[in-house]
């Protein structure tokens, strides 16, 4: 049972990175264009209920793509516009994914103080 | 040479993109950062009493501690060429894209540079996820409002 997890995980996610790089090579975008195409696809998805039964399916392969993301941007947006009303949508909107962009933040700092630049582009 | 005959002679020197060894890749290496986070979310369950839905946000969090590690020594960029969206796509990706912007920012100073310029490349997935999710979220409350749907 652990196995098949780890496999579904493993299929989900290399799914939507296989969708990324079609984005990529057949509709000619920049690494840029695609993420963003990518996250706003999350958010949709999360506005029309699916994404949280693609994570209750695919656990980490479906948390670990830049989909959820966006997929956790409009959750806590919803969640909060439930029980707030218009504010809501505002308020709410980091309150799950504050963790990604966070983490994303100190480690960066962290990193600009301890590493030194090797060149274009670490 | 007129445009046209530059175009297609362009067409025929250009190398044509290997899609499939490209769909390939993308697909082993993303597949293998999600299994790797799937390891680590079953870590956060088992050994700090996270739940299903909590472990995402730690799984997240410690997938951006590694890419920091990988993006120091330089190896995220490897793997990149190597992965095109297989190490994009992943959260890791994201991290790659603030601290590599980090780093390479710090000679410019901390606030000029590092400040400024560590969303150089992640700013646009944060605009339109926070964009989109907006949009999303008041169109929702807008069709409950009305009685067309329910949360």
């Amino acid at each position: 049972m652990l196995f098949l997890n780890f496999l579904i995980a493993f299929i989900v996610g290399g799914l939507i990175c296989v969708i990324g790089q079609l984005i990529m090579d057949v509709g000619k975008m920049t690494p840029g264009h695609t993420l963003s195409i990518l996250v706003v696809a999350g958010a949709i998805l999360d506005g029309l209920g699916f994404y949280e039964p693609l994570i209750d399916f695919a656990g980490a392969g479906a948390t670990i793509p830049i989909t959820s993301f966006g997929n956790s941007l409009t959750h806590g947006a919803l969640a909060e516009a439930e029980k707030h009303g218009w504010v809501g949508v505002l308020t709410g909107m980091f309150e799950v994914t504050s963790s990604g962009i966070s983490a994303a933040i100190v480690f960066g700092f962290i990193a600009a103080l301890i590493f030194k630049p090797k060149g274009k582009a670490n | 040479m007129d445009p046209q005959e530059y175009q297609q002679l362009e067409q025929q020197i250009t190398p044509p993109t290997p899609y499939v060894k490209n769909v390939l890749k993308a697909f082993l290496v993303g597949g293998i950062i999600c299994t790797i986070g799937q390891a680590i979310t079953y870590f956060f369950i088992i050994f700090f009493d996270f739940t299903d839905k909590t472990a995402g946000n730690a799984t997240v969090a410690t997938m951006v501690f590694i890419s920091m590690l990988l993006t120091g020594f330089g190896l995220y960029r490897k793997l990149g060429q190597f992965a095109g969206a297989g190490s994009a796509v992943p959260v890791t990706g994201f991290g790659n894209a603030v601290i590599s912007a980090a780093i390479e920012y710090r000679t410019e100073g901390l606030v000029l540079g590092v400040g400024s310029n560590m969303f150089k490349l992640a700013g646009s997935v944060i605009l339109f996820g926070v964009g989109s999710a907006f949009f999303i979220a008041l169109i929702k409350l807008i069709l409950v409002s009305v009685g067309v749907l329910e949360w």
